[in-house]
């Protein structure tokens, strides 16, 4: 076991001789966390509007008030009905309100289909307060009544992190001892590979544990992130996902051939599906089939939903066992794969 | 004395041909990207499983029952008794949404005295839970004011067809259009950045730019030689890029393509410069990616790629001015989809040329040729 406790150490010192990295690697995730958490926002307002009008009537005034006082909306001018299209082209205003011979007519920069759908419903509902009607809706949002997109972005931009940050500490571990010709020596010493795998894990665990402090602190303390369900089953979730984040990096690093590879493939590669694929960005539920299954092996995906259900809707151990149970398969497959490749190398 | 840079190019070329990834990589990404990844970008949100509380069993409810099951928006499977069923649906997950429709809303509705429907949204998604609201409230205003309509009962004060709108340059709302051009930009974000800076850190792990250093090559020809294939190899990946969406979601650019490539070419070169700077002050290959990746990640998610900038708080718009990628997607964008002219886009351009400017004037200042 001293022999194990030896390369422990010839890996921390490795790590904390290299002070740079280290600070990189440790101030890096609180200012993503925070700049993320408070810039990443699906709330739309200030959408920039113009209006053309030929006469002013009092209907045509009392809609221009509306619109005036609509905090959502920016009535940047009066323009001439020529320069609807050049003022929508340009990109000075998203939508036109045309009112002329009494009738209303929106004219929408739909580029944006999402965005001009809600610029389109925020003005018909504005024009249409005026008249009275006997129906109302009223509505409850569920487990976010403030419709906080940070509820749906931090989970989200955690599992980014996490997973991206600890694949690159470890996706070098093995493949840079290679390049260096070092490989072949440890090799040789009398310790199971298993174990050198293991001790090259042990410092950056540690100082992902670290990351993950300062990140759960800032999401609760800085960001507002409510914390519903229990601590400690987010906790084994976070470790857990942390663990399976090494792995990868570590079975990356036993694949590639180069440093230049495993980095890429780490930094670069693995980057889109995790956006794209994980629920962050876009519901996982709306991918077309072949797409959904391939987001079931997109780890990200399973830790996002797990910590958004114990973070905000608080639900225990019991809510989240799928998501923990494929975790924890995907781990141990990622673990089996490295020692087996890492073996592989003896040959 | 002929110039050393053809030379040093050819290298560079040779060198990335002969590796067995990075060829494959490059043309992996836009393959991604382009093909793949824009039918992941659908913003609008279908299968909203929604449940009906029906306490009022009239024409009116089951009228607004029906619309909503007609809807593409909506499915009903789940049932429930009451809200507290209707509740633990939801927490299941097998709920989005919750219409309850209270009794006697009918006749007192039709009395003029509406008491509220009530809709409840799962909002943990705060972008799902405010469409669902959306697309319920509109579905069911469509449904009273077509019963109002035949019932002739005061239909003044419905007038729902008073308001057109009109939707251009993307008239059939589709948002797959609305991303491709930006994840086209996402390209060059990446090729642009990550293959150049482990280039040349490549060459200093391997100790190989000092004995570039010893030569009378000047750091110029020797970042150029580096630089030049990557800004061919951005414009080639855009130009297949297009051709790519055109093939297979028929997207063709509704202004003039040099624009585009023009936008692209100015990009390029902003990204290159910038992975220079990171290269200059990084000691380590994983160092200098990890810095890296701290930057692409907030070029990626704060550029008005998949969120809108006018979203943001004011000190992180601010924050976008910095960033090339904010000016090259809207420059994609407009072209692409509004046929925006050169001179509407004057700002973009020169911004993406300043920016430019100043990353090469860094890269110039943090080189040194001596350690």
């Amino acid at each position: 076991m001293s022999t194990f406790a030896s390369f422990v150490r010839k890996e921390f010192i490795h790590i904390l001789r290299d002070v740079r990295t280290m600070m990189i690697v440790l101030v890096m995730p609180v200012l993503l966390m925070l700049l993320f958490g408070f810039a990443i926002s699906t709330e739309i307002n200030d959408i920039p509007i113009a209006v053309v009008v030929d006469e002013y009537t009092p209907e045509v005034r009392r809609d221009l008030t509306a619109l005036e006082s609509n905090p959502y909306i920016t009535l940047t001018g009066i323009v001439e009905e020529g320069q609807v299209d050049e003022v929508l082209r340009s990109g000075k205003v998203s939508a036109v309100v045309m009112m002329r011979d009494g009738k209303r007519n929106v004219v929408l920069d739909a580029a944006n289909s999402s965005l001009s759908v809600s610029a389109g419903s925020y003005i018909t509902s504005i024009l249409r307060s005026g008249t009275t009607m006997p129906l109302s809706i009223t509505t409850y949002m569920r487990h976010n009544p403030q419709l906080k997109s940070a509820y749906n972005f931090v989970p989200g931009v955690m599992g980014l992190i996490f997973i991206l940050i600890c694949a690159m500490m470890t996706c070098v571990s093995v493949v840079r001892e290679k390049e260096m010709g070092t490989m072949e020596v440890l090799l040789v010493s009398p310790i199971k590979p298993i174990y050198i795998v293991i001790a090259k894990m042990v410092p950056y665990f540690i100082l992902s544990l670290i990351n993950l402090a300062t990140i759960l602190l800032l999401s609760h303390f800085v960001l507002d992130m409510p914390v519903s369900g229990n601590l400690p089953t987010l906790l084994t979730l976070c470790v857990l996902y942390i663990i399976l984040s090494l792995m990868l990096g570590l079975f990356v690093s036993t694949l590639a051939q180069s440093q230049v590879v495993a980095l890429l493939i780490c930094a670069m590669v693995m980057m889109i599906p995790i956006i794209m694929l994980s629920g962050m960005m876009f519901p996982v539920e709306n991918l077309p089939p072949v797409l959904k299954q391939i987001s079931y092996i997109v780890p990200a995906r399973w830790f996002i939903e797990a910590v958004r259900k114990v973070m905000v809707e608080g639900l225990p151990m019991a809510g989240i066992l799928k998501e923990t149970v494929i975790l924890c398969g995907m781990t141990i497959a990622l673990f089996v794969g490295s020692i087996k490749k890492f073996n592989d190398r003896l040959e | 004395m002929k110039s050393v840079l053809p030379i040093l190019m050819r290298k560079e070329i040779t060198q990335f041909r002969r590796n067995k990834v990075l060829p494959r990589l490059a043309m992996m990404i836009p393959i991604m990207l382009v093909l793949i990844m824009p039918l992941v970008t659908q913003m609008d949100i279908k299968n909203i499983s929604v449940v009906v509380l029906d306490e009022d069993r009239s024409l009116l409810s089951s009228r607004i029952e029906n619309h909503l099951a007609n809807s593409d928006y909506f499915r009903m499977q789940e049932s429930a008794y009451d809200y507290s069923q209707a509740v633990e649906l939801m927490d299941q997950g097998r709920v989005d949404l919750i219409v309850s429709i209270p009794a006697h809303f009918e006749r007192d509705m039709l009395g003029g005295y509406g008491r509220p429907i009530s809709l409840t949204a799962n909002a943990v998604n705060a972008t799902k839970g405010g469409q669902g609201i959306q697309y319920a409230s509109q579905t069911i205003i469509s449904a009273v004011t077509e019963i109002a309509a035949e019932t002739g009962l005061e239909a003044a004060n419905f007038q729902s067809s008073d308001i057109r709108i009109q939707n251009r340059y993307n008239p059939t709302g589709n948002y797959r259009h609305f991303m491709l051009p930006a994840l086209m930009i996402m390209v060059v974000l990446l090729v642009c950045t990550f293959l150049p800076l482990l280039n040349i850190m490549t060459e200093k792990e391997h100790g190989t730019i000092e004995q570039i250093n010893v030569t009378p090559v000047s750091r110029w020809e020797f970042i150029l030689a580096k630089l030049i294939p990557y800004w061919i190899l951005a414009l080639v990946m855009i130009g297949l890029a297009m051709l790519l969406a055109w093939a297979v979601y028929g997207l063709v650019p509704a202004g003039n393509p040099l624009n585009i490539f023009l936008g692209a070419f100015l990009f390029s070169l902003c990204m290159s410069g910038f992975s220079v700077i990171i290269a200059n002050i990084s000691n380590t290959m994983q160092q200098a990616i990890f810095v890296l990746f701290f930057f692409v990640i907030q070029f990626m998610l704060l550029s008005g790629l998949f969120t809108p900038i006018s979203s943001m708080p004011a000190w992180a718009q601010w924050l976008t001015y910095a960033f090339p990628p904010r000016y090259v997607i809207n420059i994609f964008r407009s072209v692409y989809l509004k046929g925006t002219l050169f001179t509407e886009l004057w700002f973009d351009y020169t911004m993406l040329f300043v920016l430019a400017a100043a990353f090469y004037t860094l890269a110039t200042f943090t080189y040194k040729k001596q350690k």
